[in-house]
C-alpha cells in the first residue's frame, strides 16, 4: 500500500511544494500555522486540484493535471479525519460512521451493522445514538476516526486530531489514538503542530514550512539535526547556520563558534543545549573556548530552573538554576557573557 | 449595626445602579413613543372596528371565501415556485463567481423596493398578451394568456415575493461551514446526495423562513397583482383586492378578511422570531 504525491499546488500567497511517499505507516506532517499543511490534505483528499505533478495511491492515478486526470473526492479510497470532526450534528453516531457506507449504496442494515461494529471497536458502543453535541471532545474524535475509517480506505488522513480537545485529556487520547492509528494500516497521513502529537503518533515525521518539506526522518534524529529554526525552536535548541573551516564556524548572521570536530567544513548548522551555556558576570578565564557577550533580553523561570534569553552578535538561550540566576542578579538588561565548550556544540552539514 | 445571622442574604447586598450608558434620554423616549402610536393605533383602529360575533359569516360570504380561497391557493403557488426558482438563484448568488454578480443581486432585490404597481406595468409589458415582449409569443406558441387570469395572480405574487426567499436562502448558504460538503464528499457522496443530506439539512431552518415571508409577502400583493392580473371576482380577484372594493359597499367582510391577513401576518412573524432576531435580545 502506498500514497505517492509529487505536486505543485497554490493557494492564497502560498507555493505549496510536496515530494512524499507513504508506505504501510504513519507519518506526521509538521509544522507551523499557514505552512500548507492542510492544503497538502485537501490536495489529496481531491478537495484541492493540484496545478503540477502527480497523486497516485497503489499506482492509481488521482490526480495529474498533464494527463487531465482528476478523481473526484467521493471515488478515491481516502478516508479522513477533519480538524474539529466535522460530525454533522443532526445525525447520530451510528448514522455519522454509517454516512459513508449509505453513500456508496450499501444498505440500511447491513451499514448499521458495520458501523455499530466500529462504534463498539473504539469502545463507544453505548453512544450510538447520541448526537455529535452529546459526545465528549476525545469521543467526538472516535467517532470522526470511525467514520473515516468504516469504508475500508487505503489512505487514512487526520488534520489535527488532538487540537480540538483541552491539554488535560490530550495524552490519555494520545495514547489511544495511537492505538487505533496502528489497528487501522495503511498509508496513514497526520498533521499537526505540535512535536509531542509527532513523536507519540507517527513512524516517520515530515516538517513543512512555508509550503517546503524542510526535513524528514524520526522525530529523535529532528530534535537531535533540526534543519530550520522552526525546528530547533520545538525542541529547545540553540541553532546556527554557517561555514565551517578548521574547527571554527563563521555564522551567516555575524560572530563565530569554535567546535571540536576540525575536519568538517563548508556551509553547516551548529547547535547548543541551552543546559550546556554557563553564564558569567565578566568574561571568565577557563576552557570554554566560546565567549558571547550580550544583554539579558527575557528571564522564563521553569520549576527550579530559568531559562535566560541572551542577545547580542550570537544570540542564545542558556538554562541555568535559579540559584545561579539569584547570585548573578540576571533582569532584562543585565550585560552578560555566556560561555559554551566547544565540544558541547553540535555540527552537521547544511 | 450588627447583622443577625437570620437577616435574608438579599439585605446586605448593595442596591444595584444602573449603567448610564443604558438609561434612554427623554425627547428619544417621546419621539420613539409617538412612533410606537403611529403602529398601534391601526391596529386598535382595525380590532375594535371588527363584528367578532359575524366574523364567521362575513368570511363565509361568497365574495368573500372566493377570494380567501383563491388567495391562498395561488399564495401557494407562489411559494412553490418562488422555492423552485428562489433555491437555484441564491445558489448562483451565494457560491457563483462570476462578473456581474452584484448587479444581478440588485435585479433579484429589485422588486423589493419598486413599487408594485410599477412591477405591475412591467409585467403588463413583458407578458401583455398585445403588447408584451414575450406575451404574444406564448399566446401564438401555447396558448396561454397571463393577463387577467390566475396564472398571471400567481406570476404577479412570485414577482414581488421571491426576493425575500431568495434572500433569506442566499445567507442561510452563506452562512454553511462548506467543510461538512467536503466531509460529506470524501465519504463518497456525490453532489446531488451532498446537496440532499447535508446542504439542504443545515439549510432547512432557512428555507423555511424564506418560503414564510414570501408567502406572506404573496398573499398580501396588491398593486402588481390589480395592474398585471386586474380584478375579475372569482378568477384574479384576491383577498385585498376584496378588502379595497368591498370596504365601500361593505365593510363588514372587508374588515373580517383584514383580520385574517393580519393574523396570518402576526403568526408567520411569531414563527420566524427566532430567525429574524437572532443575536437580539
Amino acid at each position: 500500500m502506498s500514497l505517492e504525491c509529487t505536486f505543485t499546488a497554490g493557494i492564497g500567497t502560498l507555493d505549496l511544494t510536496v515530494d512524499l511517499t507513504v508506505g504501510d505507516e504513519i507519518v506526521a506532517v509538521l509544522g507551523p500555522n499557514g505552512a500548507g499543511k492542510t492544503t497538502l490534505l485537501r490536495a489529496v483528499a481531491g478537495l484541492h486540484p493540484i496545478d503540477t505533478g502527480r497523486i497516485a495511491v497503489d499506482g492509481a492515478v488521482l490526480d495529474e493535471p498533464a494527463s487531465d486526470v482528476l478523481v473526484a473526492p467521493a471515488d478515491r479510497p481516502i478516508g479522513v479525519v477533519f480538524q474539529d470532526y466535522l460530525l454533522f450534528p443532526f445525525l447520530t453516531a451510528r448514522e455519522n460512521v454509517a454516512f459513508g457506507l449509505r453513500s456508496r449504496g450499501i444498505g440500511k442494515a447491513e451499514a448499521r451493522r458495520r458501523a455499530d461494529q466500529w462504534l463498539d471497536r473504539v469502545g463507544l458502543a453505548d453512544r450510538a445514538d447520541a448526537r455529535p453535541g452529546e459526545l465528549s471532545g476525545g469521543q467526538a474524535q472516535r467517532v470522526a476516526l470511525a467514520r473515516a475509517v468504516v469504508g475500508d480506505p487505503r489512505v487514512l488522513l487526520l488534520d489535527e486530531p488532538l487540537a480540538a480537545l483541552d491539554a488535560r485529556a490530550r495524552s490519555e487520547i494520545r495514547r489511544e489514538l495511537r492505538r487505533h492509528l496502528t489497528a487501522a494500516g495503511g498509508a496513514r497521513v497526520l498533521v499537526t503542530h505540535d512535536p509531542v502529537d509527532a513523536s507519540v503518533l507517527a513512524d516517520r515525521v515530515v516538517v513543512l514550512e512555508a509550503g517546503a518539506v524542510v526535513q524528514q526522518g524520526t522525530m529523535q534524529e529532528i530534535a537531535l539535526h533540526p534543519r530550520s529554526p522552526y525546528v530547533a525552536d520545538l525542541v529547545g535548541l540553540n541553532l546556527y547556520r554557517g561555514t565551517a573551516a578548521a574547527g571554527v564556524v563563521t555564522l551567516d548572521g555575524g560572530g563565530r563558534i569554535v567546535v571540536a570536530d576540525r575536519a568538517v567544513a563548508g556551509e553547516v548548522f551548529a547547535s547548543v543545549h541551552p543546559r550546556s551555556v554557563g553564564l558569567h558576570a565578566e568574561a571568565p578565564a577557563g576552557s570554554a573556548r566560546n565567549h558571547f557577550a550580550g544583554t539579558v533580553a527575557e528571564v522564563d523561570a521553569l520549576g527550579d530552573r530559568v531559562r535566560v534569553r541572551i542577545e547580542g552578535t550570537v544570540a542564545i538561550v542558556a538554562e541555568i538554576t535559579s540559584a545561579a540566576a539569584r547570585e548573578l542578579g540576571l533582569a532584562p538588561g543585565r550585560a552578560v557573557v555566556a560561555s559554551v565548550k566547544a565540544t558541547e556544540v553540535g555540527i552537521y552539514p547544511a | 449595626m450588627l447583622r443577625t445571622a437570620s437577616s435574608p442574604p438579599d439585605a446586605a447586598r448593595p442596591r444595584r445602579r444602573r449603567d448610564p450608558a443604558t438609561r434612554v434620554p427623554w425627547p428619544v423616549v417621546a419621539l420613539a413613543s409617538l412612533g410606537v402610536l403611529l403602529f398601534a393605533l391601526p391596529l386598535l383602529g382595525l380590532l375594535q372596528r371588527a363584528a367578532w360575533s359575524d366574523l364567521w359569516s362575513d368570511l363565509s360570504a361568497p365574495a368573500a371565501r372566493d377570494a380567501l380561497r383563491l388567495s391562498i391557493e395561488c399564495s401557494l403557488w407562489a411559494t412553490l415556485l418562488s422555492v423552485v426558482l428562489g433555491v437555484p438563484l441564491a445558489w448562483v448568488l451565494a457560491r457563483g463567481e462570476f462578473p456581474g454578480r452584484a448587479l444581478l443581486r440588485a435585479l433579484v432585490l429589485l422588486p423589493l423596493v419598486l413599487p408594485p404597481v410599477v412591477g405591475g406595468v412591467a409585467l403588463l409589458y413583458a407578458f401583455g398578451r398585445n403588447n408584451g415582449l414575450v406575451g404574444p409569443w406564448l399566446y401564438d406558441t401555447f396558448g396561454v394568456q397571463l393577463t387577467f387570469s390566475k396564472t398571471g395572480v400567481i406570476l404577479a405574487e412570485t414577482f414581488v415575493a421571491m426576493p425575500f426567499l431568495v434572500l433569506t436562502v442566499e445567507g442561510g448558504l452563506r452562512a454553511i461551514d462548506t467543510r461538512y460538503e467536503d466531509a460529506a464528499a470524501t465519504l463518497g457522496a456525490g453532489r446531488w446526495t451532498v446537496f440532499r443530506r447535508v446542504t439542504l439539512r443545515f439549510l432547512a431552518p432557512s428555507l423555511a423562513a424564506g418560503a414564510a415571508l414570501a408567502w406572506a409577502r404573496a398573499l398580501g400583493e396588491f398593486g402588481a397583482t390589480i395592474t398585471f392580473a386586474g380584478n375579475i371576482a372569482g378568477r384574479t380577484q384576491t383577498t385585498p383586492l376584496a378588502v379595497y372594493l368591498l370596504l365601500e359597499t361593505d365593510p363588514g367582510p372587508a374588515v373580517a378578511m383584514s383580520l385574517v391577513l393580519l393574523a396570518v401576518s402576526v403568526v408567520v412573524l411569531v414563527a420566524l422570531r427566532d430567525h429574524l432576531f437572532r443575536g437580539r435580545r
